[in-house]
């Protein structure tokens, strides 16, 4: 058994200890809006937070998570009310839509670190692949959500 | 009842995805249909159904319905945006649900096509959406003029109220829904004049925006059945290879595994309580394959192959004009270039994958699939059973691009699997490997290009020879004519200039790597020889390579083209000084009914590093729905484009793809962006399409850019694979 929080809830699972954390989230917890993309780290599509970093969890193992906070999209908020969420929206930000929750882990983890986030900050902390190919609208997003933010 | 009857593999997929076709399928209500369509009546007394499209609750609610799929492409808003403005409803009363391919099938395809694909939602639907708006706002008319007593014609609505004019009494369309519902349906309602739209042509924001922010988005991937299994597959590494043998005992023990399912060049493990424990099983399983007769195949002997189809004597001609040999042989200049294209795959961001419920009474599917009536039909095919008993549950996709359109092998093979376990749900995912290796690729093309320019540098004549892989071949035969693709010759058997001298010709050059319809189809390499080699000539000719083409567009049929090239031209301020070391490139093209140009502002340094610092890029679609979803297609597009031009390439060793992942198949990422400008030039009269024309212009005005950098003509993509240091 392995204890897990997430999004504040604890819970035991009885998984093995190599299985990587995004699938004990969609197939085992239900929390689906966390994506496979990859399995290999390349595309973010699976970025989740551990005690708040942005970790890709297509290749986490489970036990290195155990006793560890983890937050997915399901917990960033419970009605798309997360400033984040409102510039995407605000910008139209999606289109296809698969790769845009690990974008958003991606994007809020920035944020904690930096508040007002230069092109280059976003460039480097937002790596994650969009194949349909909405970079511009999520640059903008990320100003817009920070300004609301920060104020001004 | 009847059944499908002697309807071959083929044949069967040929009809299923025929662009405005369908299935021709005899469909009758088996008895569990025929309680769902009571359950359905009995549901309509509170929503009453005013057309197909139409529904309106008591409420005020509207509901209307979508038979394409949305893929990000914005059709899910667009094309209720259509049926909206002639309804004369309240937009913000509006919802947006799928229509159900079950009772498209039972109601006589009632909603057209469910086909999502050519850039087609918009611009195929738009009359007949409008038409459905136009009537069901008539019937809601003359329903409230019943209940009054009144003429028809004194009635109008409006924000979904409906007003008596001269006496300014008014009913809400929920009050007169249903028995607006029980009037035949006018066939030929008036339409708006686009002058009087208030609706269309407006920025709207998108239906499926906030649950892709929260997650809430279930895309096929996320379906979660109870007892619900999960099937990991690998296929075999060469294309027309075979399984040989699986040694099942292997991997009993591996935790989860519930058995093993052999196919003719697959194998599949299901294991339960997580994909993740199929997938281990599978990397554990050993797997003989018989890799058939393709296992020497490389991208060398392809390209031979391609170089033996530019050297064959004649080829099949796709367009003749004139008398090429007589304006070669007065010539003053002549020039001459071959270029290449490789194939690309399309990496939607969710991997293939299908989850089906096979039961005795029916089979019920989850698929990110661009053509729902299509994954009725192959589920049907596959599992035996009549179409009637499939029901296809429509989800949104996470990524189409073409690759899910014709080809939906992953369908077939979930229902293989769930066939073989009755009431259990099976998931069945790709992994990334599996959806690079075994993509449906974008056919390699090699092309000669030859063209004559008299002494005052004007153009005589052009000659092109593709020597090309045909998309369309096995699939869809009737797109083949004398020998000629009919799609992949389109940018030059349809090219807007005024050679006075063409001849064109065609070898298809098929190999064993099913190709299949990337994003633009034939308009993604088409341009990129056709643009680069016009900007040949134009610096052959001495000539500013806008105003070279400008010259050539001078014709009535080329009046658009030329149109959305000086927009473009004029919106990047192709004459204004640029900063050191920056250049620009320019193309036009017409694709999809939609007319596009781009210019890009590049910079080359000393060490060969290309940087893209600006794109231009503008359409002429005609009309639009939601202009916002239009610039979305064209910034997607960028990047789409960009990414093939620079990066994209699937090479073949040993008959099988070498790429595997996003380690080796690149795609840009937000540092790579450039900044994008999009230039909306709808000049009406028409609908063309704005998911893929966007993709044209992108590769040969990067690679002009490059040229007027560097002095380099690249010839061939990817650009990583070229020195581009100045020269």
């Amino acid at each position: 058994m392995i204890s897990l929080t997430v999004n504040g809830t604890e819970h035991r699972v009885d998984v093995s200890s190599d299985m990587r954390l995004l699938w004990v989230l969609r197939d085992i917890l239900g929390l689906t809006g966390t994506k496979f993309g990859c399995g290999m780290s390349l595309c973010g599509a699976c970025t989740v937070h551990l005690d708040g970093e942005p970790v890709r969890s297509c290749v986490m193992p489970v036990s290195l998570a155990a006793g560890k906070k983890i937050t997915t999209i399901e917990g960033l908020s419970t009605d798309g009310s997360h400033p984040l969420q409102q510039a995407w929206i605000d910008h139209q930000v999606p289109q296809c839509g698969y790769c845009q929750t690990g974008m958003i882990m991606s994007a809020v983890a920035l944020l904690k670190k930096k508040p007002r986030p230069t092109e280059a900050d976003i460039n480097e902390a937002v790596t994650n692949i969009c194949r349909c190919g909405t970079y511009a609208r999520i640059r903008a997003a990320i100003h817009t959500a920070a300004r609301k933010v920060t104020g001004g | 009842m009847k059944q499908i009857v002697n309807i071959s593999r083929r044949s069967f997929l040929l009809r299923s995805a025929v662009v405005g076709g369908g299935l021709l399928l005899e469909v009758t209500l088996p008895k569990s249909s025929v309680a769902e369509a009571e359950q359905a009546s009995a549901q309509a007394e509170t929503s009453p159904e005013v057309t197909a499209w139409v529904l309106i609750r008591p409420d005020d609610t509207i509901i209307i319905r979508v038979a394409r799929v949305e893929m990000g492409q914005g059709s899910f808003t667009g094309l209720p945006m259509l049926v909206a403005e002639e309804l004369g409803c309240d937009w913000s009363k509006v919802r947006a649900e799928y229509a159900s391919t079950s009772e498209h099938l039972r109601r006589n395809r009632i909603f057209q096509t469910m086909l999502t694909g050519g850039s087609r939602s918009i611009r195929d639907s738009q009359e007949y959406l409008r038409t459905a708006g136009a009537a069901a706002r008539l019937m809601l008319t003359t329903a409230a003029a019943r209940r009054w007593g009144v003429p028809g014609t004194e009635c109008v609505a409006e924000n979904s109220l409906i007003t008596h004019t001269p006496t300014q009494r008014q009913v809400s369309f929920g009050v007169v829904a249903a028995e607006a519902a029980t009037l035949d349906i006018p066939e030929n309602p008036p339409l708006k004049d686009p002058a009087d739209w208030t609706l269309l042509g407006q920025p709207a924001q998108r239906f499926d925006i906030p649950d892709k922010v929260t997650g809430k988005t279930a895309f096929a991937i996320d379906t979660r059945l109870p007892g619900m299994v999960y099937a990991a597959i690998a296929q075999c590494p060469v294309f027309g290879g075979s399984l040989k043998s699986a040694d099942a005992k292997k991997i009993a023990d591996m935790r989860g595994v519930v058995k093993l399912v052999p196919l003719e060049d697959a194998v599949v493990v299901v294991a339960r309580e997580s994909w993740w424990n199929a997938q281990q099983a599978l990397r554990a399983l050993p797997i003989e394959w018989d890799f058939g007769e393709h296992s020497q195949v490389s991208s060398d002997s392809i390209l031979e192959f391609l170089r033996e189809g530019i050297q064959l004597e004649k080829a099949p001609v796709s367009r003749q004009q004139g008398d090429i040999d007589s304006a070669f042989s007065s010539a003053a200049t002549t020039i001459e270039a071959d270029y290449y294209a490789p194939y690309l795959e399309h990496a939607t961001m969710e991997p293939q994958n299908c989850t089906v419920l096979y039961t005795d009474q029916r089979v019920e599917v989850w698929a990110p699939a661009q053509n729902s009536e299509a994954t009725a039909a192959v589920t049907a095919e596959t599992a035996d059973v009549p179409v009637s008993r499939v029901e296809v549950h429509k989800v949104h996709l996470g990524g189409g691009f073409g690759r899910r359109g014709m080809h939906i092998e992953f369908v077939r093979q979930a229902v293989r699997v769930a066939k073989t376990m009755p009431g259990t749900p099976v998931q069945l995912i790709w992994s990334r490997e599996e959806d690079i290796q075994h993509g449906r690729y974008r056919p390699v093309a090699l092309v000669r290009m030859r063209a004559a320019l008299d002494a005052a540098g004007e153009p005589t004549a052009w000659t092109v020879r593709q020597a090309e892989q045909s998309i369309f071949s096995e699939v869809r035969p009737h797109l083949i004519r004398d020998g000629v693709d009919i799609v992949g010759v389109r940018t030059f058997a349809d090219a807007p200039y005024a050679f006075p001298n063409m001849h064109m010709e065609y070898a298809m050059r098929n190999t064993h790597v099913p190709p299949g319809p990337w994003r633009a189809v034939a308009h993604t390499h088409n341009p990129f020889f056709r643009e680069s080699f016009i900007d040949e000539l134009a610096h052959a000719a001495g000539q500013d390579p806008y105003q070279f083409r400008r010259t050539l567009l001078q014709t009535p049929q080329a009046s658009k083209d030329l149109a959305i090239l000086d927009a473009v031209a004029e919106a990047a301020g192709w004459d204004s000084p640029l900063p050191e070391g920056v250049h620009r490139g320019i193309a036009v093209q017409d694709s999809y009914g939609s007319y596009t140009a781009a210019v890009i502002e590049a910079a080359v340094n000393g060490e060969g590093e290309l940087t893209i610092h600006r794109v231009v890029i503008g359409i002429d679609c005609g009309s639009v729905a939601n202009p916002d979803s239009v610039r979305a297609q064209l910034e997607g597009s960028v990047v789409y484009g960009l990414t093939a031009a620079l990066y994209g390439e699937i090479t073949i060793k040993e008959g099988r793809v070498e790429q595997s992942n996003f380690h080796d198949y690149r795609m840009m990422r937000i540092a790579e962006m450039p900044t994008v400008e999009v230039i909306l030039k709808p000049t009406g009269g028409f609908w063309g399409g704005a998911g893929e024309p966007g993709m044209a212009p992108l590769a040969p005005a990067l690679c002009n850019a490059i040229f007027a950098a560097t002095g380099k003509r690249i010839r061939s993509l990817p650009l990583k694979n070229h020195d581009v240091r100045p020269a």
